[in-house]
This record gives C-alpha cells, sequence and structure tokens, in this order.
C-alpha cells in the first residue's frame, strides 16, 4: 500500500475527527457541568443537519453560512429543554434521567422520520469535490474547512469558559454545586445556560456534517454512541479531551475502513472505548474524580 | 420454602394474582391469533424486564446492554441447532452458560476497576455493540446477512423442538415468567435480597458491615444475564431469524428496560404490569393511527414517546408503586 495513501487517509480521519470532536464536545460540556448524560445528543445534531439541509434545499444557504442561525436555534432548544424537562430531574436517579432523555430521542428520531422520511439526504455545494494539496498529500477541501472552524469554536468556547464572567460561574457549579449556590449563583438557570451551549456546538457540528456524510433520521443514535466514545475516551468533561477523542476515533475509522472492512469501523472504536474505561476510567485527559 | 413465598403477603394480592394466572390461563382459548400474538410480546417482556430488574431492580446496577444477552443466547442456541441438530432444550443450557460468561466478564471487569453509576451503564452499551459489530462479521452465522432457523409446516407441535404454534410459545412463556416472578420473589425474601438492597442504597456501608460488595453483584449480573439469556433462546425460535443489527442493537436493550422503569424498579410486579402497559400503549396508538388514516412512518414512535415522557415525569417511581397503595396490597412482612 502506498505510503501518500495511507497518510492522505489518516489525514482525512484526523479533519473529520475533529468535527466529530466538537459534537462531542457539547455532550462533554453538559454532564461535566449538569451531570446529566444527553442521550438525544445525536438526535439533536441529526435536527441541526437537517436543518441545514432545508437551508440549502430552499434558499441555496451555504451550510457554513447556515450553522449560525442553526446554533442559535439549538441554544435556544437545548436551554428550554434544560429549563423544562431536565432541571425537575437532576436530583433523580440515575435511570430516570435516562428513561427522560431516551424518550425525548425517540421522539425527535421519529419526529424526523414523519417529517423527512427514511431517505438519506446530503449537501452538494459546488466546492464539494475541490481538494487541496498538502505536500504529497491531497485532501478533501470541505474537511479541512470544517475542521478549522471546529477548532475555531472549541477555542471560543475555551475562552469563553476560562476568561469570561458566565463562564467561571458555570465552572463553579460543575466544580462545587453547593458552594455554587451557597455564594448566590443561579444554579438552575446556569444549567439551562450550559445545556444551551453544548446544544448550540452540535449544532455548528451538525450543519458542517451534512457536507461531510449523509444525513438520515436513524444517524441520530449512532452519534449519540459516537459522542459517548469520544467524550469518555478524552476524559468526561475535559474540553482538549473531547478534541483528542474526536481525532482518534476520527483516525481509527479511517483507518480500519483502509486495512479491514469499512462497516467494522466502529467497532474498534468500541475496543479503544473499553480498554480507557477499564484502565484509565476517567479519560485520557480527564482529571481524577 | 413456600411459606416464605407467600408471607406477609396480603390475601387480597394472592387473590388478585390467582385471578390474573387464571385469565392468562385461559386467554389462548378465547382471543383470536393476533391477540395471542401480543400476549406472547407482553409475556416475553415481562419475563426480560424481570431478568433485568434483578441487577438494576434489586442490586443498583443500569446495566444499558441487556440485548448482548439476548442476542448470544438466542444466537448460540440457533447456531447448535441449525449446525449440529441440538435441540433448544439442551442449546439453552450453553446458552445461558455463555451469556453468564460474559456477564461475569463485564462484571469483573467493571467492579474490579470500580466503575459505577452511568459509566458502568455506558460500559455494558460498548460491550453491546462491541458484539454487535462482531457478528455482523462472523460467517459462521452468515454475518450481517442474517441466520435463519429452517421453518416447516407441522401438523402437531413438537415442543421438543421448540417448533409448533403460537399456543405452545404461549404457554411455554407463560410458565417461564410465573417461575421468574416466584423465583424473584424467593430471591428479595431471602438474606441474598437484604444484601443487594443494602448494596443498592449505601454501597459504603454494607462493604463496612462486611457485605461482600463485588460478590453479591457478580451474582446479581450472573443471574440476571443467565434469565435474560432464556429470552434470547426464546427469541430464536420463535421468529425463526436473526440479524446482529437488530438483535444486539441499543434500541432494543432500552425496549427491554423500559417495562421495569415505567411498571416500577424494584419491584416484583412493576416488570409484568410495565409490560402490559407498554405493550397495550403501542398497540392503541397504532390503533387509533391507523382509524384516523395517519399512516406515516414514526408517528406512533413519536406518540409512544410522549407517553413515556409523560409517565416518567409525573410518576417518578413507575406505575405500580402508587397503583399497590391505592389498591392496598403493601407487602406486610
Amino acid at each position: 500500500m502506498p505510503t501518500e495513501l495511507v497518510f492522505t487517509v489518516a489525514l482525512q480521519g484526523i479533519l473529520t475527527g475533529l468535527v466529530y470532536g466538537l459534537m462531542a464536545l457539547g455532550l462533554s460540556v453538559i454532564f461535566g457541568v449538569v451531570r446529566v448524560v444527553n442521550f438525544a445528543h445525536g438526535e439533536m445534531m441529526t435536527i441541526a443537519s437537517y436543518g441545514a439541509i432545508v437551508a440549502f434545499g430552499a434558499w441555496n444557504i451555504d451550510p457554513l453560512v447556515a450553522m449560525v442561525p442553526i446554533a442559535v436555534i439549538l441554544f435556544a432548544l437545548g436551554y428550554a429543554m434544560q429549563a423544562a424537562l431536565i432541571n425537575p430531574f437532576i436530583n433523580r436517579p440515575e435511570h430516570s434521567q435516562f428513561i427522560l432523555l431516551a424518550a425525548v430521542a425517540i421522539i425527535m428520531v421519529n419526529g424526523l422520520l414523519m417529517i423527512f422520511g427514511p431517505d438519506a439526504r446530503s449537501v452538494l455545494v459546488d466546492y464539494s469535490l475541490d481538494s487541496i494539496e498538502i505536500g504529497p498529500l491531497l485532501v478533501d477541501k470541505v474537511r479541512v474547512i470544517t475542521a478549522t472552524m471546529a477548532l475555531a469554536i472549541t477555542a471560543a468556547l475555551f475562552a469563553f469558559f476560562k476568561l469570561s464572567h458566565t463562564g467561571k460561574a458555570i465552572r463553579a457549579c460543575a466544580d462545587n454545586h453547593l458552594g455554587a449556590l451557597v455564594i448566590g449563583l443561579n444554579v438552575k438557570q446556569l444549567y439551562a445556560l450550559t445545556f444551551g451551549i453544548g446544544s448550540a456546538c452540535v449544532g455548528a457540528a451538525g450543519a458542517m456534517m451534512t457536507l461531510l456524510i449523509d444525513t438520515t433520521p436513524n444517524i441520530g443514535p449512532v452519534f449519540t454512541l459516537q459522542a459517548f466514545v469520544i467524550v469518555i475516551i478524552g476524559g468526561l468533561g475535559s474540553m482538549p479531551g473531547a478534541l483528542l477523542g474526536g481525532v482518534l476515533i476520527g483516525l481509527s475509522e479511517a483507518m480500519s475502513g483502509l486495512f479491514f472492512a469499512p462497516s467494522a469501523k466502529t467497532m474498534f472504536g468500541v475496543a479503544i472505548l473499553i480498554l480507557v474505561l477499564l484502565f484509565r476510567p476517567q479519560g485520557l485527559l480527564g482529571r481524577k474524580a | 420454602m413456600i411459606s416464605r413465598l407467600i408471607d406477609g403477603v396480603p390475601r387480597r394480592a394472592l387473590v388478585l394474582l390467582g385471578l390474573l394466572l387464571a385469565g392468562l390461563l385461559v386467554a389462548p382459548l378465547v382471543v383470536d391469533a393476533y391477540i395471542l400474538s401480543i400476549l406472547i410480546l407482553v409475556l416475553y417482556f415481562a419475563y426480560t424486564g424481570q431478568a433485568w430488574n434483578v441487577m438494576m431492580g434489586f442490586a443498583g446496577q443500569l446495566s444499558l446492554g441487556h440485548s448482548l444477552y439476548v442476542g448470544i443466547a438466542a444466537y448460540t442456541a440457533a447456531a447448535l441447532y441449525v449446525h449440529f441438530g441440538i435441540g433448544p432444550w439442551a442449546g439453552v443450557l450453553p446458552a445461558i452458560a455463555i451469556s453468564m460468561a460474559a456477564g461475569l466478564v463485564i462484571g469483573f471487569l467493571a467492579f474490579r476497576f470500580g466503575i459505577s453509576g452511568v459509566y458502568f451503564a455506558l460500559l455494558t452499551i460498548a460491550f453491546a455493540e462491541f458484539t454487535r459489530v462482531g457478528f455482523d462479521h462472523f460467517a459462521w452465522v452468515n454475518g450481517s446477512g442474517g441466520f435463519f432457523l429452517p421453518v416447516t409446516q407441522q401438523a402437531a407441535s413438537d415442543p421438543l423442538n421448540l417448533r409448533g404454534s403460537p399456543t405452545m410459545f404461549y404457554y411455554i412463556l407463560l410458565a417461564v415468567t410465573v417461575l421468574a416472578f416466584l423465583f424473584c420473589r424467593w430471591l428479595l425474601t431471602g438474606r441474598i435480597g437484604y444484601y443487594w438492597l443494602a448494596i443498592r442504597e449505601e454501597p459504603e456501608a454494607a462493604q463496612t458491615l462486611g457485605i461482600n460488595v463485588f460478590r453479591y453483584k457478580m451474582i446479581a449480573v450472573a443471574i440476571s444475564s443467565g434469565m435474560t439469556a432464556l429470552s434470547g433462546v426464546f427469541f430464536a425460535f420463535y421468529y425463526n431469524n436473526l440479524f446482529p443489527e437488530q438483535i444486539f442493537s441499543m434500541s432494543r436493550s432500552i425496549e427491554l428496560i423500559l417495562g421495569p422503569i415505567i411498571g416500577g424498579v424494584g419491584s416484583l410486579f412493576g416488570p409484568i404490569l410495565g409490560a402490559f402497559v407498554l405493550t397495550a400503549l403501542a398497540e392503541v396508538v397504532t390503533e387509533i393511527m391507523h382509524a384516523l388514516g395517519y399512516e406515516i412512518p414514526g408517528i406512533k414512535q413519536v406518540f409512544y414517546g410522549i407517553c413515556l415522557l409523560a409517565v416518567i415525569i409525573y410518576l417518578p417511581h413507575g406505575i405500580w408503586p402508587p397503583l399497590r397503595k391505592r389498591l392496598g396490597l403493601e407487602d406486610r412482612s
């Protein structure tokens, strides 16, 4: 097998992985703060993807532009979900929270199925088939653009959490729930804000994903699982961890597609997950609880 | 031993249980084939929910990967039957053994490394997914193309090979469900039931009291996966076709645990009630949609999801605990 091919496929995998990372980042932020596992995460991404597909089909808006209003809409959806549904469940046992979000996921998948039908859809922009030469390697232009944007969004979010007042308040809630209540933070509102931010991430990722893969209503659960795998590998609640996990998964998918059967690609991701859970349960970049 | 099963149970509860059992026993004589197929589904979910409940409801370990145990048991029994002509009553033993072994491996890895809560749940999903993709590429059982049991037209039922009419399947499943119910009651009222209760509520306190937490969690996993295996064997011989994509899927695991959660986690009658309610709900929704002429794919599941949401929001402990109170059937022991 020519070395250039291996490197090209690896690079493509890493670039795709960065978008996966952005998607998983949403889950990580939500779990890290609210301590609720969003079992409807992939489904929310699919909603965003369909938003981008509709915007492109109806008004010919590039998904990279539509991404902004879609992220805003997903923010509102996430905020509303946390405020109306999940906040009352914060102190309920995990299996209750799980059923709550699983029910939301069922409604989302099948709602999309009702509206759009089961057929795969994708967005074909005029630069979809362009490629960029990097030395001897030839990579898809869309992958380079989306990966760059995923990195930029992550950096912005990182800055928000480190520098802004609200970001610090959210981190305070995550570090010490009781302490945050004692110093008078409006924890429930901050939780809703966090869920909104996580949803906006997955919204942006979903819009970009239409340039990379075909969308059907049924990929929702697949990406929910994908997001878990990435986030646990990287470390739940760790932002660089989500990106690293995304890159590892993107890379392992690309490599298993090249060396084994493409249909076996999820197995490698899950195998990495099992190893990480057993030997480093806090994740590669996670802090020990 | 028998007295332990009924000690403290109000007489009214025994009478109601007897009536329910009598109703289920005569049901095949009075209902049509369609209703019978739904009752089989109810019993299937009641039994499997009971099995899951041993792990979650009794010992407090949330498994979201029970489709794994259904799947490998179904494949084991089916492969033994197709490739070696070994009948299901013999095949069920290796099927249970393999399912239990899988459960014990997962349990050992998780409990030894101190994985619990959400992480444990995700680990169980991961193992089920791993196995699903593995079976997709497992040529001996035809990979993702699906594995089929020979279906022959027979005049009479052949219970020895689990070939026969839905009525035969119904009675076998009813017997299994009743036995599982009694077995779980026996577990709960014994020493081990109290150990599990302690582990579920306060694992550290249980450890301090000298309960071998690791061992009793492992026993819960072994019993739960072994019981679940039986429903896998049933599944294989009732439906006669197995696809890794379906049987190992996460949505199948979710389907299995909705019943006990809606019915009431940790209660004995919860899984049974939940199976009735959910299956009936799904059927009613289908009927209504059909009557209204809405044949849009997905609409049924959307309503199903909304009903689930309503139950989980307004009845946090499931349907059974408040209903039990209302009926005055609280256990006095």
